[in-house]
């Protein structure tokens, strides 16, 4: 037990995670291009044409994989952030770090084809609907965590600034989402309501799948290289990134 | 314990009373801003009547925000902070003592000054109680997450503006659940639900941020 | 007592030190001394856990002071760069309230008295903005008076004081290791606390960093 700890930690210093990432990196661009062609084919060549939605329902390949890895990527943020308050592991931070600005382009992507969805939909472009709202809200915690980090030289402070914050968002999202929702029904009036079709022909689920797993494969080769970018920006004094730079020129 | 809150408390009274200029600031800025929004959409009373509560608080929200920067500033510019964090206690009984004591300076003049714009606002006596009541209530709350964002942008380059990204996303569930109380008093359904709520985050705030506002504390002194 | 070993101290891209080992026992004063930007400042802040040392450890009483937390705060009595003097109240004021904010006790005479012996007698009521710094100075140092927690850390306590003023801290000083305390101070002043075990540690700017008996 006590062994396999020490392995996991021993991953956590940048100088031997760091050739590990650059392994694993064309990996994962491998595995999002063949999911992502694959759903994608599913998904507007192959699925059916929806009954009530017509053929402008197919924007959801992007748009539910989207929202779901907006609200995933901010919990694995708090995560790697809680995991570096409690362990002081310079890793943790980085990783917080590098996940951020593709959590945001999730959320900022999940509006946007929101939006473009509801045009033809709803007629028009924004509703107060208690999710999109949330979204919108995420957006928000989203660049707050990025602004505090780039507000800060220190790379250790903004990491455990950094690191506070995405914790008290991970507390306060579920009561902001209730809140909203809350908010959403007695207005209920105003907004459109968003019942989704209740049957979705298997096709279209596995197309789904598929874009999401697609999704997932970029946001973790993306977030690599740009945790490795941060090692070497960070550690650009350290032996082992000169040992590098000297190897490479 | 307890006497050091009150010791706190106190010296932060004391500091903000010699200070006075910055309370009647912020005050003038909430009656400032409510007021100007019968000039922006037009004087109708039953137009007004509606958006009154979310416009006070609103209004109420950007005033504490006016507020929290200072909330630790000055401390930290003078090293009392420092003396603060080495004292033989707990940061977060400090930190709520000052979260205690910057609701009494920045969120209770809000409550007092609220049923008289509400007035302006053609509010009725029911509303207008429960609006004040809502307000009385949530302001604690705003003042409690409020440090959470003011410790963390502690000495930090554009921390007013950065500090106010920060926190208003916090403070939605806040203003949903007090304007939502007059709301809904007004429709009829009755404020009880509302304000409980509104109490839970109020409790939550005042009681559970302190830490995390204590942790950024120390990591702003390193 | 109190025992550094092998403290590392890392600002932003550059090391200030490295491998500062030093260890005090009660009665001793440990002078600390080096250029500007040497990182003296910064290791009196280490030594009060202010901030984490990049590498190395701090035990107080053989126990590391991240572990003692507040048993080890309420032994310290640390004095940095700024006063910790409130503008707007008097001298007073500010001596009472940081006292019960430090919870400790102190009656109103005996403040007034520390005020008195640090020079600032028929200005106990006048707020300290209105004060000069040496004065305001005074009023800070004026905690040292009735000070009895064993380790006092002293950043440049003797800056903007005159002559008199800082044969008296050093006399403060003194009586405090004569009580078996301990103290650590930085200053560019060479002043002689009496009867003092005196230990002294240059911070080179270099990372030779030796230390002197």
């Amino acid at each position: 037990m006590s062994n396999r700890v020490i392995n996991w930690f021993r991953y956590a210093s940048p100088q031997t995670f760091y050739p590990l990432a650059g392994r694993l990196i064309p990996w994962f661009w491998a595995l999002a291009a063949i999911f992502g062609v694959a759903g994608l084919t599913i998904g507007f060549l192959v699925a059916p044409t929806d009954a009530q939605q017509g053929e402008g329902y197919r924007i959801i390949f992007l748009h539910v994989p989207a929202s779901w890895m907006s609200m995933f990527i901010y919990l694995v943020m708090a995560f790697w952030a809680a995991m570096g308050l409690a362990f002081n592991t310079r890793l943790s931070g980085m990783m917080a770090s590098a996940l951020a600005p593709t959590g945001a382009l999730f959320a900022f992507l999940s509006l946007w084809t929101g939006a473009l969805w509801g045009k033809p939909m709803w007629g028009t472009w924004w509703v107060w609907d208690a999710r999109l709202t949330s979204e919108l809200i995420l957006l928000f915690l989203y660049i707050g965590f990025i602004a505090l980090q780039a507000a800060i030289d220190d790379p250790r402070r903004a990491d455990k600034a950094g690191a506070i914050l995405a914790l008290v968002g991970v507390v306060n999202i579920p009561i902001i989402y209730f809140s909203v929702k809350w908010w959403n029904t007695l207005h209920q009036g105003a907004s459109v309501s968003l019942t989704k079709a209740p049957s979705m022909a298997a096709l279209m689920l596995w197309g789904m799948l598929l874009c999401a797993l697609a999704c997932w494969m970029y946001s973790i080769a993306i977030a690599l290289m740009r945790v490795r970018t941060i090692m070497l920006e960070r550690e650009r004094h350290t032996d082992w990134v000169r040992a590098l730079l000297a190897e490479k020129e | 314990m307890l006497i050091l809150i009150r010791a706190v408390i106190g010296r932060d009274l004391r500091l903000a009373m010699r200070r006075q200029a910055d309370i009647v600031a912020a005050m003038f800025f909430f009656i400032i801003v409510v007021s100007l929004f019968p000039l922006g959409v037009g004087p109708e009373p039953d137009q007004l009547r509606k958006l009154a509560p979310g416009v006070l608080w609103v209004a109420a929200l950007l005033a504490t925000m006016l507020s929290l920067p200072r909330l630790f500033a000055e401390d930290h510019r003078d090293g009392t902070l420092e003396q603060l964090a080495l004292a033989p206690q707990p940061l977060g009984l400090v930190v709520l003592g000052k979260v205690i004591a910057h609701w009494l300076v920045a969120g209770l003049p809000l409550v007092l000054l609220a049923p008289v714009l509400g007035i302006q606002f053609d509010l009725a006596g029911d509303a207008l109680a429960v609006l004040t009541l809502s307000l009385l209530i949530g302001t604690p709350a705003l003042s409690g997450i409020g440090a959470i964002g003011a410790a963390l942008t502690l000495g930090v380059r554009g921390g007013g503006v950065l500090l106010s990204l920060l926190v208003l996303p916090l403070y939605i569930p806040v203003l949903i659940f007090g304007a939502g109380a007059v709301d809904a008093t007004v429709s009829g359904l009755g404020p009880q639900a509302h304000l409980s709520l509104l109490g839970a985050l109020a409790l939550g705030g005042v009681f559970f941020a302190p830490w995390p506002t204590a942790a950024a504390l120390r990591v702003a002194l390193e | 007592m109190l025992e550094a070993s092998n403290l590392e101290c890392v600002r932003g891209e550059r090391r200030l030190f490295a491998d500062v080992s030093f260890r005090l026992e009660g009665g001793e004063m440990l002078y600390l001394q080096g250029m500007n930007g040497s990182g003296k400042t910064s290791l009196l802040r280490m030594l009060c856990g202010l901030t984490p040392a990049a590498s190395g450890e701090i035990r107080w009483r053989s126990q590391p002071i991240g572990k003692l937390g507040e048993t080890f705060r309420s032994e310290l009595c640390y004095l940095g760069h700024h006063n910790a003097i409130k503008e707007e109240l008097t001298p007073l004021e500010n001596i009472l309230s940081s006292a019960r904010l430090a919870q400790e006790s102190l009656d109103e005479e005996a403040a007034l008295d520390a005020l008195e012996l640090v020079g600032l007698h028929g200005r106990e009521d006048l707020a300290c903005r209105y004060l000069s710094q040496g004065q305001k100075r005074r009023a800070a140092l004026a905690r040292l008076v009735h000070e009895k927690r064993a380790l006092w850390i002293l950043d440049e306590p003797y800056v903007a004081l005159d002559r008199a003023a800082i044969q008296l801290i050093a006399g403060l000083v003194g009586a405090h290791l004569q009580r078996g305390g301990l103290a650590v101070l930085t200053t560019h002043q060479a002043v002689a606390v009496p009867a003092a075990a005196v230990r002294e540690l240059w911070l080179g700017a270099d990372d030779a960093t030796q230390q002197r008996f």
